[in-house]
């Protein structure tokens, strides 16, 4: 492969960083190399947070912020507009929008109707956590949809890491919001 | 083993592996994650025959350092920014005294104006107080470094600051080999101090030396500085054959064979530099990279034998010297002395601004069609300088800069 490259928005407490990490620990379960940091800056509640992961067959040496992601993944929508999420997307990218609306209702259908089809999906995320783990943290759910789509990553791989970074009950509540957003996914929106 | 781990944390685990006897910290922000892990580890029994000392303030955990490594005990701590400004006095007397410590500095800006993120300005506002200063470039090389850092400290008798660049290192998530307990005991051998105080045999460290013979004991301490730059490769090639892999040395050399340009830089940067130089030369000469990972002693003789076939030498560096320009160019100007070739100057990442593959490439066409300037400052928002500048000329009470600069950038953006 060549390196692909994600990046992940959100507000401060909705587990954007973990995201970030947890999408390298399942890219290095299946041998590759995977760098992720965050945008550093002084993390508070709410505040806008930015977190990248690259992934790689080979050692990866660039240090940059990711400017020209493959895929984004938008765990807050009330960012869309505030911040510019999509700048330097690649035009066949994928994004990920955690929301319960359409396309549409999220103004999103005109500025993401170049990309190619399924490469653009909404996903309930916030409530399949509620549901599952109960918190409105979309982190894990985002990243099984993430999995479905991209078709990058084993499911199995993304439970891994999911257990790897939260334990018992709390980590089989994430596993099971991220499977549910990963089979909600294989069907075509 | 192999772990997808946090730079930090992946420290935290080297330096346990190293069996300190006391570890200090404050571990209140600026701090990484290394000393926090630290803590769980003696905690939950992974770091035994540890204690783990929770100080008030930066300069009592380097006091308290100095004091257990006066012992006798394998001693560690860590800090960065304004909190290596804060022991001061503790890190000129921790070489003065000529104690082992191993401190890591996870490498941030300082203030004013307040700013978290990373640069080298910390590290360079110490390079001369007697520490070795050795640099990492990848967390790999974070993570061994400390563990050469412990031997090497303790052969020279000579504290030791490992600096990593926080964030970029510090708060990476990235796969690393962690070595085994066996494989760092074989490597590292338990501390004999070279002094240590023991009330059944008493004597003081740290007597008052007049001037009969201060000169003699700063000559000394320079003197260890050049026995290091002996040590330093043969840790590093015995560090190889234990573990398998390059880390540490006295710099990385990449390219550097043939190229007439080369560029000089020290810590995460010089990953950046390769994919840039590489993507370059699909369109012109390859240029060279040399990253410093031994700082302090600086390695005048091996830089310029390195280096004797460039005609031109770029120092990007994470620092400046108002007034003055670049310090690693300051010393590798003088490494250069006599040598036909030119060395610039470019600063960039202040502040934790990004250094892109891009701006490192236009910055390298530049060079190589002779425009750049003896000091160029990467990425230089010139607009919002020209602008503070004019406001300047035009009256005397205009304002705190830092305060007119962001409404700067809140009016014209990033322009």
């Amino acid at each position: 492969m060549t390196m692909f490259q994600v990046r992940l928005h959100g507000r401060g407490g909705q587990g954007v960083v973990t995201a970030a990490e947890m999408l390298s620990i399942a890219a290095f379960l299946e041998g590759r190399h995977a760098q992720a940091f965050p945008n550093f800056g002084s993390e508070r509640m709410g505040a806008p947070v930015v977190s990248f992961c690259r992934i790689d067959d080979k050692p990866i040496r660039l240090r940059e912020p990711i400017l020209e992601p493959d895929a984004v993944i938008v765990q807050d929508v009330t960012l869309l507009g505030a911040v510019p999420v999509f700048q330097g997307l690649k035009p066949k990218g994928y994004v990920l929008v955690n929301s319960t609306k359409t396309l549409k209702e999220l103004g999103l259908a005109d500025a993401l109707d170049k990309m190619p089809t399924g490469h653009v999906r909404v996903v309930g995320a916030t409530e399949l956590a509620v549901r599952h783990v109960g918190r409105p943290v979309p982190n894990a759910a985002l990243l099984g949809a993430f999995a479905g789509v991209t078709g990058l990553l084993h499911f199995a791989s993304v439970e891994a890491a999911i257990r790897d970074k939260f334990k018992g009950a709390v980590g089989d509540g994430n596993v099971k919001a991220a499977r549910a957003a990963f089979d909600d996914v294989a069907v075509p929106a | 083993m192999l772990k997808q781990i946090e730079g930090s944390r992946a420290v935290a685990e080297a330096v346990a592996l190293c069996r300190p006897e006391v570890i200090c910290a404050y571990p209140i922000t600026p701090q990484t994650h290394i000393v926090e892990a630290c803590g769980e580890f003696v905690k939950t029994g992974q770091l035994q025959n540890c204690e783990y000392v929770n100080v008030e303030s930066e300069f009592a955990a380097l006091s308290v350092a100095i004091g257990a490594s006066a012992a006798g005990a394998r001693t560690y701590t860590a800090t960065a920014s304004q909190g290596l400004l804060f022991m001061a006095e503790a890190v000129y007397n921790a070489s003065g005294l000529g104690l082992p410590i191993v401190m890591t500095l996870g490498n941030r800006a300082i203030g004013a104006p307040i700013n978290i993120w990373n640069d080298h300005s910390d590290a360079m506002s110490m390079r001369d107080a007697g520490w070795i200063m050795l640099f990492a470039e990848t967390n790999q090389e974070a993570l061994d470094l400390h563990i050469q850092a412990f031997r090497l400290a303790e052969q020279l008798s000579c504290p030791i600051m490992v600096c990593m660049d926080g964030f970029i290192l510090t708060h990476a998530y990235e796969r690393l080999e962690i070595p085994d307990q066996a494989a760092v005991d074989a490597f590292l051998p338990p501390f004999v101090p070279r002094q240590a105080l023991d009330p059944a045999d008493p004597y003081s460290i740290g007597a008052m030396v007049g001037p009969e013979a201060f000169t003699e004991v700063r000559y000394l301490a320079h003197d260890k500085q050049l026995q290091a730059l002996e040590v330093i490769p043969e840790i590093h090639q015995s560090f190889k054959e234990q573990f398998g892999r390059e880390s540490g040395g006295l710099f990385h050399t990449y390219q550097v064979e043939g190229a007439a340009t080369v560029v000089v830089t020290m810590g995460s940067l010089a990953g950046t530099l390769k994919d840039a130089v590489d993507e370059l030369a699909q369109e012109g000469p390859q240029v060279g990279v040399i990253s410093l990972s031994c700082y302090r002693p600086f390695p005048r003789t091996e830089l310029r034998h390195a280096l004797e076939h460039a005609r031109r030498v770029i120092v990007v560096e994470k620092a400046v010297a108002p007034g003055a320009g670049g310090v690693v160019s300051m010393d590798l100007r003088m490494a250069l002395q006599g040598v036909d070739c030119y060395v610039k100057t470019v600063i960039a990442g202040l502040g934790g601004r990004p250094v892109t593959s891009p701006s490192l490439q236009s910055m390298l066409r530049r060079a190589l069609k002779g425009e750049l300037a003896d000091l160029h400052f990467l990425d230089l928002n010139r607009g919002m300088v020209d602008r503070e500048l004019a406001r300047q000329r035009r009256g005397i009470a205009t304002g705190p800069v830092a305060e007119n600069l962001l409404k700067d950038a809140a009016t014209h953006g990033a322009d």
